[in-house]
């Protein structure tokens, strides 16, 4: 497993493109939760600090960052397909596989790396919560702290599952641009078949049979945080209640389209001439 | 003989078109092997299919008397097929790096084969900055990496200049004087017969000949002969049942023989029928005359 992880980190460290993505889709989401947290005095004319709305406050702030972060995912998925891409167009899945690496160990290295940087994204963003929470939340009892870290499960699995389905475009297409394509039209088909069975059946139906969609189903797993922050300002609004908890059903989708997506793109690889 | 590769029946579709039929070989160790057959015999697609990038369709293959799986087996093969592919952004030392990690050789090799193929100089600079001749060098490095149990190479001298052609035979010659076993695929026949022992025929996918280059076609060579009296000797070659077809051209007579007879024995004959030879040779086929032979009979 470490050989096949090594494999793949040479081929993306090595190469300045990847180098720089997987640096941004680091940096970004950490520069953007510093700016948030630090005081921006705007010229005298006033003050801004986030973390006055109690956004940071444990332990919401597990929901709010992971929610935040899990936006920048864009950038690493660029690197995933054009991981795929390349191999393909440089001809080098070829060499590979002659030089006797084995069709499943192939998509294995691919599948560790991403498993590996969602680990690492997840240790990132966990730590760097922790410490904003420190500082700003009012309550910091280990056991308010550790509650709802389960959005960091749910952060690491949309990750993988995301990851997977770009490892899959990838592989499908084998260019890297058709593969972020696909994303989108994908997107799109999954909004048009929620309006065509909205429209035969009812929107309860169709919300419920959308959740198990691949794209909705990762977004699902860390839902958006705005309302939730409305609700501790205006408590006594009954109407803007929601259920915002990461459910173990909601994993176990992701998770078995995590495992279809490797699947498929194992199967396509094997029964493919190269 | 110990066999490297035993290829059983092997067939390929793509989709109507049968690429590979009904092909069986074997590969021994020691012998040097080469592939021959016009552009889109099966050459390219046989070696695809027993380098684990091509399915086959039916038939069977085994590496090493089957006793390994296909991609373990192939750790202790060298390949080339077709162009080199590297990963252009990687120096060449970063290329075998990457390739050692695969076949989990060690690190050390590196130096030790960028300096059979004259690399080692250029070692930390980019591939992409390469020429066609030394990426193809930087490949059979790669290829050798392992030290191979056998050398698969398939069009290795495609698109070179006359000298990279030269250094790349050079190559193969010192690695076969090594006692490496060597498996090339070429349409290039003089290439073939200048290095290999042995030879698979290929055409339209189907087998036509293999075993050893030197007897390829029946044939016990023929003479080429000059003399002042040509019609006494024309005369005597056709009545000699031991000679088969006779040819005049450019004052050159070539007589084909039914028996097999040795320059010193016929020189001799000639003598002492008062027949004197201003120029006599006692010539084989080369392997581009059997091969049109062999590929025009059917």
């Amino acid at each position: 497993m470490l050989r096949l992880l090594n494999l793949e980190l040479q081929k993306l460290l090595l190469n300045r493109t990847s180098k720089i993505l997987i640096f941004v889709s680091f940096v970004l989401p950490f520069t953007v939760l510093i700016l948030s947290s630090i005081k921006i005095n705007f010229f005298g004319f006033f003050t801004l600090e986030l973390g006055e709305l109690g956004i940071f406050n444990f332990p919401i702030i597990w929901h709010i960052t992971t929610f935040f972060a899990s936006q920048f995912k864009f950038f690493f998925a660029i690197v995933v397909v054009s991981m795929i891409g390349n191999e393909y167009s440089n001809k080098t899945l070829k060499q590979n596989l002659i030089d006797g690496l084995s069709k499943k160990e192939f998509i294995l290295s691919k599948f560790y790396t991403i498993v590996f940087f969602s680990l690492v994204a997840t240790l990132l963003i966990a730590v760097a919560s922790f410490f904003i929470g420190l500082y700003y939340s009012s309550y910091t009892e280990a056991s308010i702290i550790i509650r709802e870290t389960d959005f960091l499960v749910a952060y690491f699995v949309k990750l993988v599952g995301f990851f997977s389905l770009c490892l899959f475009f990838g592989m499908l297409v084998k260019r890297s641009a058709f593969a972020l394509a696909f994303l989108f039209i994908l997107y799109i088909l999954e909004w048009i078949a929620f309006g065509i069975i909205s429209w035969q059946a009812n929107m309860d139906v169709a919300e419920k049979i959308q959740n198990f969609f691949p794209l909705k189903s990762m977004y699902k797993l860390i839902d958006q945080p705005f309302q939730r922050v409305m609700m501790t300002k205006f408590p006594d609004k009954a109407d803007l209640m929601y259920d915002y908890a990461v459910h173990w059903h909601e994993i176990a989708i992701v998770l078995c389209w995590t495992a279809l997506f490797i699947f498929l793109s194992y199967r396509l690889l094997k029964k493919r001439d190269l | 003989m110990e066999p490297i590769l035993s290829i059983n029946n092997l067939t390929k579709k793509f989709g109507y078109l049968t690429a590979v039929k009904d092909l069986s070989f074997t590969i021994n160790k020691g012998n040097v092997y080469g592939i021959l057959g016009p552009n889109g015999s099966g050459k390219s697609t046989t070696l695809g299919i027993v380098l684990n990038v091509v399915n086959k369709t039916t038939g069977d293959f085994k590496w090493f008397n089957g006793t390994v799986s296909t991609h373990n087996a192939l750790k202790k093969v060298g390949a080339i097929i077709e162009r080199p592919n590297f990963y252009p952004y990687m120096t060449a030392a970063q290329n075998l790096k990457l390739v050692c990690k695969i076949k989990g050789v060690n690190y050390s090799k590196i130096d030790e084969k960028l300096e059979i193929v004259n690399l080692l100089d250029r070692k930390d600079h980019k591939f992409s900055t390469y020429s066609l001749g030394m990426k193809q060098r930087l490949a059979i490095a790669s290829a050798l990496l392992n030290d191979p149990e056998i050398l698969i190479l398939d069009e290795p001298t495609n698109g070179l200049d006359p000298q990279g052609i030269h250094q790349i035979r050079q190559i193969i010659k010192d690695i076969a004087g090594e006692g490496t076993t060597i498996l090339l695929a070429s349409h290039l026949l003089d290439e073939v017969e200048k290095v290999c022992s042995h030879v698979v025929v290929l055409r339209k996918g189907e087998k036509l000949y293999s075993g050893r280059v030197d007897e390829m076609i029946s044939s016990h060579g023929f003479f080429e002969l000059k003399c002042e009296n040509q019609e006494q000797l024309l005369t005597y070659l056709e009545s000699n049942p031991d000679f088969g077809t006779v040819k005049v051209e450019n004052q050159i007579i070539t007589a084909f023989l039914n028996e097999p007879m040795d320059a010193v024995t016929f020189n001799k004959l000639m003598f002492e029928k008062g027949i004197v030879l201003s120029h006599l040779v006692k010539r084989k086929e080369s392997l581009e005359e059997q091969f049109l032979q062999l590929t025009d009979k059917l």
